[in-house]
């Protein structure tokens, strides 16, 4: 019987009011057991104080290949910047 | 180092006139600093290496759990032993993080474990010798730690991203468990005549050893001029080597022990020292699965895994059953 466990990807949140962030991934037969693997795997030092758990397969992700296509339009529009607006010295602080 | 000897597939370094266009551009990619992604195009030959290099890796911090989890239970003090425990449980961490890194590759976490298992896939050769004294967990920390730290830290910028971002991990974790090492054998060499003796074996029978953990010198080390290219080794294994020495020797001198080592000079003109090669008929045998511990460190894996089969086995089906009553109920 082949009972390899999925694999779960794991974020977590750290203690400064951030956002989970991606920091490895782990084997669990299921979501409750990923979590208790994660505290052991993942916060050995106080590193969070909150875990995702994401089952691997449900992840969509963007192909490499589309880089180019993808994100070529936001390239081109360099006034969403607030850099490029020239605000003159005298208005002060904006 | 904990990846020893990896094979590099392929015919060995092409050059820019023998490489397909897609060869090229990745090689130029991997040569601007860039990294590599799971879903990158890659060549199949980088694909391979990284999984032996990291898989070996892997196999290495789960079997070093070991030699040091022998002393769990023995260890002197209270302290001492909730220290080693955690150490232990970092090696376990460390080898999980380098099994996920594998995994982006498309080898799965089962294949890898079934191929150390029955001798397919190796680890390091440091972990088949034993660890016959409490100094043994000093002299583990201080110089089988401290060397794999030299080899830990440029790793951090291998081309391969998840091996780096595993790396950046570890080495965060690792040098604590130099530091106790380190410890461990003060608290020894400053003890009394019987302690300080113990301390002296320990370094004496860890030292070649520590040593053999960069691999073969230049010279005979066939595999690595293509794996320097792809950025999955970062710096040659005499390199490492001297630099080990160098960095260990004054530690030495500090705990008033002395390296077993009767040519250990110091080179003014090269700045590092002159020492004595290991016995590389010794660490080849240890290599092909004839060293003093090869055959109970497989067989304890080998008993972990088969006795561990219906808890595996359980809670996946525990889970299935879970998952359908849920089901039935929405």
């Amino acid at each position: 019987m082949k009972t390899e466990w999925p694999l779960w990807e794991i974020f977590i949140r750290g203690q400064h009011g951030l956002s989970h962030r991606h920091v490895g991934s782990l084997h669990a037969p299921d979501a409750e057991m990923a979590i208790k693997n994660a505290r052991d795997v993942y916060t050995r030092r106080n590193e969070g104080v909150s875990i995702w758990v994401v089952e691997a397969a449900q992840i969509t992700a963007s192909s490499p290949s589309d880089k180019g296509p993808m994100y070529e339009p936001s390239e081109s529009k360099v006034y969403r910047h607030p850099s490029f607006y020239d605000i003159p010295e005298d208005v002060g602080a904006m | 180092m904990y990846a020893q000897m990896v094979r590099s597939t392929g015919t060995g370094l092409k050059s820019a006139d023998e490489m397909s266009a897609k060869e090229r551009a990745f090689q130029a990619r991997i040569d601007a600093g860039e990294k590599i992604e799971p879903k990158d195009w890659m060549p199949e030959g980088y694909r391979k290496t990284l999984i032996r290099q990291i898989g070996q890796h892997a196999h290495s911090e789960i079997v070093g759990q070991l030699p040091e989890g022998n002393w769990i239970t023995r260890a002197p003090t209270l302290e001492r032993k909730a220290i080693l425990l955690a150490k232990v449980q970092d090696e376990a961490g460390h080898g999980l993080y380098l099994y996920c890194a594998a995994e982006t590759l498309g080898v799965s976490r089962d294949e890898m474990t079934e191929m150390l298992l029955d001798g397919r896939m190796k680890y390091s050769s440091i972990f088949n010798y034993p660890t016959l004294t409490w100094a043994d967990m000093g002299a583990v920390g201080w110089l089988v730690d401290g060397a794999a730290i030299m080899n830990q830290v440029p790793l951090q910028r291998t081309s391969f991203g998840p091996y780096s971002r595993a790396m950046i991990r570890v080495c965060k974790e690792e040098s604590f468990h130099q530091r106790q090492g380190f410890d461990i054998m003060m608290k020894m060499a400053q003890g009394n005549a019987q302690q300080k003796a113990m301390a002296q074996d320990a370094l004496n029978r860890f030292w070649y050893p520590a040593l053999m953990m960069f691999g073969p010198s230049d010279k005979d080390s066939v595999h690595s001029a293509q794996s320097m290219a792809w950025k999955i080794k970062m710096n040659t294994n005499d390199e490492l080597r001297q630099k080990f020495v160098d960095q260990t020797v004054p530690q030495a001198e500090y705990l008033g022990l002395t390296v077993p080592d009767e040519n250990l000079t110091w080179n003014e003109e090269k700045g590092g020292y002159d020492f004595s090669e290991p016995d590389w008929e010794e660490f080849f045998e240890v290599i092909k699965g004839n060293g003093p511990c090869n055959t109970d460190r497989l067989a304890a894996r080998n008993k972990a895994w088969d006795d561990g089969a219906w808890v595996r086995e359980g809670m996946m089906a525990h889970a299935e059953k879970k998952r359908a009553r849920k089901m039935a109920a929405e």
